[in-house]
């Protein structure tokens, strides 16, 4: 089996702050605004370097989007920056009518999703982002696994053009993907072969499949892992090549089960090759205070988790057959 | 542009909006009645518009309409500035048009920049646009409009603020003052109290235009506005206007906000605006 090691934590937000801080140097129509958390996003460096194209817009979400949009007439290309909560829920309208509907060129960069936001509580943690947003006619939706991927992904939505979602967090995680990584939007990545199980992940819960495919290993079961980056457009074909192997796939992801990468795996499934399938995400549920590994425990997104949905998953696979 | 030319060009708009509502029996006369000198005024002659549109208007002034609720005026100006053809107008509303019930960039029709109908974000997108002009080193202005009821949403606020906060001074934004929302007054409703006094608390250059139905106080009023700019301070328009105006039964009266005229109401009101330029 593959084994994928790392030398350092770092946090996927930083991945974000050095893409944005690259792009400025190499595209001048690249521009950001943030929502007084320039130093939660890591966004300084660029303020820094291009005080002409940032825009510190206050504690003021739905400006900012509309800011954003306008932005966009004379070719400009707007990141904004603040929490997933205020980058989503909090300026749904803004987003729907004056991004996608108008089909402005923004990238609405998001970080502190889901619960490894961690000791603020449940006011901060979304885990309803993905679902708003992959809803949404012509969003591109992206949840990155670690600091290189983030900055990857960072550099690329700036080349795609159209309004984009871009999902990242607050803690410091294993760095394991290449740092010279080619980001193809919509392209998901096969990490581990396997033939007994897909673990099919994004966000944070990639290297927490990774884990739980070592575990996995030692009790002689070859868990298939691919980081799907991209949950919407969503690569089906990986997926549909994976299970038409396994026969049994375990989702994983921080977020909630309803409206998450979860819930449009099985819409893939049950339009072309339906198997059994189980969801680690939350259950329906709002977070709380807490450390982000205490947090991923608690609401069943470890590698532990993983492993008990595999069994489960299998164990139903085998009474099919 | 001559003042009869314009009142001409109104008084055909006003027909327009009337024929396009009546139509499909739905959309929004008042409030379109109400800023039709206005509108004709800004398109005809005061803003600096390029012969073909492009979405990023670069080297031209840039129009956003926040209220999108009035469509049917600015798809009439928009038509008659000769963005696209006036017979498109027959298509106001119904299925597979460009002219949906509320303004949209979602089916390509040249002249709109911006989807507006949920209320509150036009001024927003307007400073946006005016932020890219600056970086563009492009000394065109952008002009935004909005409803008076529409200063409730509060992202209005958050768009003032930050305006004259960072000195967004290549910006018109006019108010339509006409007093009425859907419920009835504004003052009924939910008191908008002194605008004149808020514009000036949170720093803009605030210009009054007291009969915002006259062309030439219009014209004056917009070229006041056009001294103002470029001076570290956005720019407002609170144009007092009378909803429905030039159709007797629908002036002074939130009646008309959102209800189309039966085939006799129509004959009416026609007769009071006689064809100028030639009906679509």
């Amino acid at each position: 089996m593959k084994n994928f090691t790392y030398t350092e934590k770092k946090d996927t937000r930083s991945g974000f702050g050095d893409g944005l801080t690259e792009l400025g140097q190499k595209n001048n129509n690249v521009v950001a605004l943030c929502a007084d958390l320039t130093g939660s996003l890591k966004m300084n460096e660029f303020k820094k370097n291009h005080p002409e194209r940032f825009f510190q817009v206050g504690i003021a979400e739905a400006n900012m989007m509309g800011i954003a949009a306008g932005l966009t007439i004379g070719g400009k290309i707007p990141f904004t920056g603040t929490f997933a909560n205020f980058s989503t829920g909090r300026v749904y309208d803004q987003i729907r009518q004056s991004i996608a509907y108008s089909s402005k060129n923004v990238k609405i960069c998001a970080s502190h999703a889901g619960v490894t936001l961690g000791e603020d509580g449940a006011t901060h943690q979304i885990l309803e982002d993905i679902g708003m947003m992959k809803m949404l006619p012509g969003m591109t939706v992206i949840n990155t696994c670690d600091y290189n991927q983030t900055k990857a992904a960072t550099i690329a939505i700036a080349e795609h053009k159209g309004p984009v979602y871009l999902r990242f967090g607050r803690p410091k995680v294993p760095v394991f993907t290449d740092s010279n990584q080619d980001f193809k939007i919509g392209k998901g990545i096969k990490l581990i072969d396997g033939l007994d199980v897909s673990i099919i992940a994004t966000g944070h819960l990639v290297w927490e499949a990774l884990e739980a495919a070592k575990i996995l290993y030692n009790l002689g079961i070859n868990a298939e892992v691919i980081n799907i980056h991209t949950i919407k457009p969503l690569d089906e074909n990986i997926i549909l090549e994976s299970v038409s192997k396994t026969k049994c796939l375990v989702s994983a992801e921080e977020h909630n089960y309803l409206g998450g990468l979860g819930e449009s795996i099985s819409r893939v499934l049950s339009k072309n090759f339906p198997v059994p399938q189980e969801f680690v995400a939350t259950n329906d549920t709002f977070g709380e205070s807490g450390t982000p590994s205490e947090l991923m425990k608690k609401y069943g997104l470890d590698s532990d988790s993983i492993v008990e949905k595999v069994k489960k998953v299998l164990s139903r696979k085998q009474s099919i057959n | 542009m001559d003042t009869q030319v314009l009142q001409d060009i109104t008084v055909q708009t006003r027909r327009d909006i009337l024929r396009m509502v009546h139509k499909v029996n739905s959309g929004h006369p008042g409030g379109s009645l109400g800023c039709a000198e206005f509108l004709v005024t800004l398109f005809n002659s005061v803003m600096n518009k390029n012969d073909s549109f492009s979405m990023d208007g670069h080297n031209e002034d840039l129009f956003f309409l926040s209220n999108g609720h009035i469509s049917p005026v600015f798809y009439s100006v928009l038509a008659r500035c000769g963005y696209f053809e006036v017979e498109e107008l027959n298509t106001f509303r119904l299925i597979n048009s460009r002219l949906q019930g509320h303004p949209t960039t979602h089916e390509g029709l040249p002249g709109v920049r911006i989807a507006s109908g949920s209320l509150g974000q036009g001024l927003s997108v307007a400073i946006g646009a005016a932020l890219s002009k600056k970086i563009n080193d492009d000394n065109n202005l952008i002009y935004c409009l909005m409803g008076d009821g529409e200063l409730q949403e509060g992202q209005n606020w958050e768009a003032i603020m930050y305006a004259s906060s960072n000195k967004v001074d290549n910006l018109i934004t006019t108010i339509d003052l006409n007093g009425q929302q859907i419920d009835g007054s504004t003052s009924d409703v939910l008191d908008l109290g002194n605008i004149k006094e808020k514009f000036e608390a949170f720093g803009w250059e605030v210009i009054e235009c007291i009969d915002g139905n006259n062309i030439s106080q219009i014209k004056d009023r917009l070229k006041a506005a056009k001294m103002k700019v470029f001076n570290g301070k956005p720019v407002c328009i609170l144009l007092r206007t009378v909803m429905g105006n030039g159709v007797d039964f629908m002036m002074h009266t939130h009646e008309w906000h959102g209800k189309a005229p039966n085939d006799e109401q129509l004959e009416i009101a026609l007769k009071q605006n006689p064809e100028t330029i030639g009906d679509y």
